[in-house]
């Protein structure tokens, strides 16, 4: 036996319960079964472990992440995750690509949550070429990041609750999600890949309907939510497949560089929207959700609790929402808008140029991240000064999340693993890059 | 330059930052590579520094004939809530770095993502494999001299 786990089993006295019965026969029976020769008395039944793989192709491992067991009976004692089944080479084809050009790729990163990429990346690039975005832009990506996370976390709350057999959470979760998406929809006409950020701006402004349907939702949203916990909240089964499962140790959870609501889970309160804060959200008031716990239920919680408070930032955004330009007056670098583009001919010079070209930042790098809702999403460029980036590194949640799998599985139970997968919540698309 | 990161640093361990530079607020601190264990120790143990986490580990390949890549590590204080970007030179001909894992264990898939997009071999890494690609695969693609379109057969198809 090679695992550090052994079990003994000892004798136990299966005494059944004995019943007046006038029938010899089920006597006959009843006795034999009591027999010494018939109680089955194992020291150790597992003189073996066994490697079990599980993926790529497999519905619990949100995506194609392939994981190597080595079982001892039931139990995990090591864990090793294989990447790479999803690898597309974004940090290769961004070399080749414009600033601009790139921006689609990061609809493809995390693709539950679109927008916060789109937004993170942008906000690297205008970081490098110092470029100072209006006051409403700043605001509308404050909505939509906060949107994002909010249909992110919804999935990841149905997902989570289904892989531990609760199917019902899956589809209330996936029904909010949905009024997101057709406000994403109407934001920039596309519920998926939604490419709404541009370079030193957006792509269209946000409208009254957007702000209509938005206030709509989170008029229902807190309703709903407590719904969706009420099936959640006193489960038993729930409770049980999550409680102590997963676990990780605050020094641990540190030392590996978790992020996001896994690292606030551990009791660190580290979000970036307040600890080095982006955009607006200094001026809007919210809480860093910790749970002391570090198992799955408390990364439950912490999700639950953060879709909350981006529901309050959601509704403090629009109240504060000013009015003016959402593009910065930067012609050199800035897209024109795309119908001054087809009449005005200064704007289609500087069109034909950027969309060729490419923005011309200076000489540097930068690494700018933010708080997606997997944890800390960053962007690490050099530039050499043209208008494609020299390098560029993605610092995805995901892959760094991933990579504690071996310390939350070990010394659990091969049915703990898709409740600790659940509560990862990987991305795939973002940690295989 | 005088940036109270780079004095502690300084005058804990002179002589192991070659150069400094700050742009757009991010402070890079180039080191010898014989000092980066003992530099990252430093910045974890110290509590004006502080760097308890690491972020992100990754290369720069600067296609020079000298000092052609660049190993990048960024390292983040939750206790003073900044970020510091390392920078060690490493020759194409000896592409060896030590190893951060002994600092901060994350370090190790980053670690293993460097090795496999840039054949930078880090010693003393407890599992020095391929992150991504697969592990017969023999070139390292974010190199500047692999090709945007890949190399013909050089994924070979599993066999029928």
């Amino acid at each position: 036996m090679t695992g550090s786990v052994s079990f003994t089993y000892d004798h136990r006295n299966f005494s059944l319960p004995s019943r007046p019965t006038d029938d010899p026969e089920r006597s006959q029976i009843l006795a034999a079964l009591e027999d010494q020769d018939t109680t089955v008395v194992l020291d150790d039944p597992l003189q073996n472990t066994m490697i079990l793989n599980m993926g790529p192709q497999h519905p619990a491992t949100h995506g194609v992440l392939r994981l190597l067991i080595k079982l001892d009976g039931e139990t995990v004692l090591a864990a090793v995750p294989e990447l790479g089944y999803l690898h597309r080479g974004y940090e290769k084809i961004a070399e080749a690509s414009t600033y601009h050009e790139f921006i689609p790729h990061t609809d493809r990163l995390d693709y539950l949550s679109p927008l916060s990429n789109n937004v993170a990346y942008v906000l690297a690039v205008e970081k490098l070429a110092g470029i100072e975005i209006p006051r409403r832009a700043k605001f509308i990506r404050v909505l939509v990041c906060e949107m994002a996370r909010i249909a992110s976390h919804l999935v990841a709350v149905g997902s989570m609750a289904m892989d531990v057999g609760a199917l019902t959470v899956l589809l209330w979760t996936f029904r909010e999600r949905e009024k997101l998406l057709d406000i994403y929809d109407v934001l920039c006409g596309a519920r998926f890949t939604t490419s709404y950020t541009r370079i030193g701006g957006l792509q269209q402004d946000w409208t009254d309907q957007c702000t209509a349907m938005l206030k709509t939702f989170l008029d229902h949203f807190g309703a709903d939510l407590a719904e969706v916990e009420s099936l959640l909240q006193h489960n038993r089964i729930f409770i049980d497949r999550c409680e102590n499962v997963g676990r990780i140790s605050r020094e641990d959870a540190i030392a590996w560089g978790l992020t996001g609501p896994l690292l606030r889970a551990a009791g660190v309160p580290r979000d970036l929207r307040r600890d080095v804060p982006y955009l607006v959200y200094p001026e809007l008031d919210f809480s860093v959700i910790t749970f002391p716990e570090s198992d799955a239920l408390a990364r439950f919680y912490v999700r639950m609790a953060e879709m909350r408070e981006s529901a309050g930032m959601l509704r403090q955004a629009l109240e504060k929402l000013p009015s003016g330009p959402y593009n910065a007056f930067e012609t050199k670098r800035v897209l024109p808008q795309k119908e001054k583009t087809y009449t005005k001919m200064e704007e289609l010079i500087h069109d034909f140029m950027l969309i060729n070209l490419g923005i011309d930042p200076p000489v540097g790098e930068v690494y700018h991240a933010v708080e997606s809702s997997k944890g800390e999403l960053g962007f690490y460029i050099v530039s050499d000064g043209t208008g494609h980036p020299w390098r560029m590194k993605i610092r995805s949640p995901s892959t760094c999340n991933l990579s504690t799998l071996p310390i939350m599985l070990k010394g659990g139970m091969v049915s703990d693993i898709v409740a600790v997968i659940g509560s990862l919540d990987p991305v795939m698309g973002e940690a295989d890059k | 330059m005088s940036h109270p990161v780079v004095e502690r640093i300084n005058a804990l361990l002179p002589g192991s930052v070659l150069s400094s530079e700050e742009f757009r607020g991010d402070l890079t601190l180039v080191l010898k590579r014989e000092a980066l264990v003992h530099v990252c120790e430093t910045l974890k143990a110290d509590p004006q520094l502080a760097y308890d986490m690491v972020i992100d580990v990754t290369a720069v390949d600067r296609y020079l004939p000298e000092g052609r890549f660049e190993v990048v590590y960024h390292v983040y204080s939750l206790q003073h809530k900044r970020y510091l970007r390392l920078k060690v030179r490493v020759e194409e001909q000896d592409p060896v770095i030590p190893t951060v894992t002994g600092v901060w264990a994350g370090a190790d898939w980053h670690e293993r993502e460097t090795f496999d997009m840039f054949g930078i071999q880090f010693s003393g890494h407890p599992d020095l494999r391929r992150l991504y690609m697969p592990e017969e695969f023999e070139y390292h693609p974010l190199r500047k001299d692999f090709p945007l379109m890949g190399i013909p057969d050089s994924l070979p198809l599993p066999r029928r």
